[in-house]
């Protein structure tokens, strides 16, 4: 079985998010950078399938060359190769088509991408990966068990759990449940050495075309003065949110 | 030349969301002067769509659209859209839309944003504000293409009466080869979905064990509002991963979003910022999340939200 993982490069969690160039471009200036959480939940999975079910697994990224060290680190966490196509992602239906090119010369049989990303937030390339090579496709996956050609994956909806019986290949939206937090796998050092004997190629890219564009980054309004209400006011708290806030 | 809204229902009933899309729909199709053109799926009731300005529904029914799956429906709407000259489509955020949503571009080679939080700022060329970063700021984004979609976050433009006269036209199913089969869905029965829901009541770590969350229950049903929790308190296995929200679970954009016991990490509020009123209960004066807040109440969740959940009965009664 050959494995995909789709790994997004994208700042963490805690950073602080601010825009550079007349609000045109994110402030990479003293952000950390990690693996999508998404996408690592789904590389986890991948690792797994490799243990247990002789996957190889081959992460990839679209981006620069900064996006590197988070390459190194799937490496380190166990993928067995890597590869960097080497353009700046512009939007999501560019970096889907740049990732289904390199799919057609390679036929995985399951393709693992986040179901979305924490910094573009798009949701869409798993989708259009999955429609632009003919796939099957499962977003909000919480649950993936293989055997032989029949994938059993189950769909996170709203209000529900829904289970899914499909053929492969397969593209997966990834999410939390796929693998829990307690499994994510924190790189060793023997895993961090054996990374550096393991290859990283960088292909070039394709051609793909963009379809949409940003103008301008803004960061929400700063937030009026919270009214603080005595515990003993509860009577006065119902009707601020009846009368004031409209809300109940 | 129209605008295409897929309108989705649960239990006989349109949801909240389809009457949200015809509204903005119809906004945007004041704008260019053109049809606003809806599809329902083996759900039949033009007359609610036509109060919230939708002119002309495409009734799609069909055995193999009983459940939802992702490519057919992406199919039948591709295929409403070609032959209606459609160059806007509008989808809500539901977990079922986002699905189908790329799959859509795709095949109508269409431009997509997600995530869209106001109508739209130009028509021409179509510029829109989403949210990135996880709700941590916003971005203008230009789509230049023949076709496009949006996808409209939820409670982000509101509901808005507006009656047109309404056609109601069948349709024949577009069938679409699938071998993927949905064998089962597990229904979290009764609740309000977090997706759904106008008020959303969540608990942290501040209320010690799962033993506990009667309270966080019992106050949401009195609110009929849907539960939800940190993500500590899923990790820990407090309550189901489902109810997680937050940067790395799901996103909440409620008018009330009610938060015990909860710190107020970034990662939390990341999550939760698009609901339009906080209230915060603490029992820390200290807790991030008072910054957040629109409301406050520094006191033990233990003794307070008894009371809370007392008062609102009477009010709710009066
Ligand atoms: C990569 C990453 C992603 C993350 N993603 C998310 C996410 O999506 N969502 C999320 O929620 N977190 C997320 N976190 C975790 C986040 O950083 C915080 O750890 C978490 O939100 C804290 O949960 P909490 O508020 O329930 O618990 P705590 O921080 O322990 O807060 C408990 C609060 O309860 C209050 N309290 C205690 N007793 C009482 C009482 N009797 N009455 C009233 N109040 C009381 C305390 O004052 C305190 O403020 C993420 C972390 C990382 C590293
Ligand atoms: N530049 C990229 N390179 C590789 N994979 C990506 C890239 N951008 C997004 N993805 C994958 O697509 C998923 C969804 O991203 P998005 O559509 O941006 O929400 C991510 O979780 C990744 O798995």
């Amino acid at each position: 079985m050959k494995i995909l993982v789709c790994i997004s490069h994208v700042p963490d969690t805690t950073s602080k998010i601010n825009f550079v160039d007349d609000s045109s471009a994110f402030d990479k200036n003293g952000v950390q950078f990690i693996i999508n959480p998404n996408d690592e939940f789904g590389l986890t999975r991948a690792i797994w399938l490799q243990q247990k079910q002789q996957a190889e697994v081959t992460a990839i990224t679209v981006g620069e060359v900064s996006c590197e060290p988070t390459l190194r680190k799937c490496l380190a966490i166990g993928a067995n190769r890597a590869f960097r196509i080497d353009i700046k992602p512009t939007d999501g239906f560019q970096v889907a088509q740049q990732l289904s090119a390199h799919c057609k010369k390679e036929n995985y049989d399951l393709i693992i991408a986040g179901r979305e990303s924490i910094d573009y937030n798009g949701g869409m390339v798993p989708g259009m990966i999955s429609a632009l090579m003919g796939y099957n496709f499962v977003t909000n996956c919480m649950g993936l068990e293989i055997q032989g050609n029949t994938a059993k994956a189950k769909r996170e909806i709203d209000g529900g759990i829904e289970s899914i019986c499909c053929a492969l290949p397969l593209v997966i939206g990834a999410q939390k449940g796929l693998v829990e937090e307690k499994d994510l796998i924190i790189p060793n050092m023997r895993g961090i050495m054996q990374a550096r004997q393991k290859s990283l190629t960088v292909l070039p890219a394709n051609e793909s075309q963009v379809k949409s564009s940003i103008s301008k980054f803004e960061k929400p309004a700063p937030k009026g003065e919270v009214k603080m209400v005595d515990a003993n006011q509860i009577d006065h708290l119902i009707e601020l949110l009846h009368n004031e806030a409209k809300v109940i | 030349m129209g605008i295409l809204i897929y309108t989705e229902s649960d239990n006989g009933k349109f949801k909240k969301s389809a009457l949200e899309l015809a509204s903005y729909g119809r906004t945007i199709a004041d704008q260019l002067g053109v049809e606003l053109i809806a599809v329902s799926f083996n759900h039949k009731d033009s007359q609610t769509l036509g109060h919230y300005g939708v002119e002309r529904v495409i009734q799609i029914s069909d055995p193999s659209l009983e459940n939802f799956t992702a490519k057919p429906y992406a199919a039948n709407l591709a295929a409403v859209a070609e032959e209606n000259d459609v160059k806007l489509l509008i989808l809500s955020s539901s977990a079922n839309a986002k699905y189908l949503a790329p799959l859509l571009a795709v095949s109508l080679s269409a431009g997509y944003a997600s995530n869209v939080v106001e109508l739209p700022e130009y028509i021409q060329p179509l510029t829109v504000k989403r949210s990135c970063f996880t709700n941590k700021a916003f971005s203008t984004c230009i789509l230049e293409n023949e076709v496009n979609i949006i996808g409209l976050s939820s409670n982000s433009y509101g509901i808005r009466e507006n009656t047109k006269e309404i056609v109601a036209v069948d349709k024949s199913v577009t069938p679409r080869e699938t071998n993927l089969v949905v064998e089962n869905i597990e229904k979290s029965s009764g609740e309000v979905s977090i997706a759904d829901a106008d008020i959303v009541v969540s608990g942290g770590r501040g209320l010690k064990g799962p033993e506990n969350w009667h309270l966080i229950e019992d106050l949401a049903s009195t609110l009929g509002a849907a539960t939800a929790c940190s993500k500590p308190v899923s990790d820990m296995g407090w309550r189901p991963h489902s109810e997680h929200v937050g940067q790395t679970g799901k996103p909440v954009a409620s008018n009330l979003y009610v938060a015990i016991g909860v710190s107020g990490a970034i990662q939390h509020l990341a999550g939760i910022n698009s609901s339009k009123v906080k209230l915060v209960i603490n029992n820390d004066p200290e807790a991030p999340f008072f910054k957040a807040a629109d409301y406050g109440v520094v006191a033990d969740a233990f003794e307070v939200v008894p009371q809370l959940i007392e008062k609102l009965k009477i009010f709710k009664n009066s």
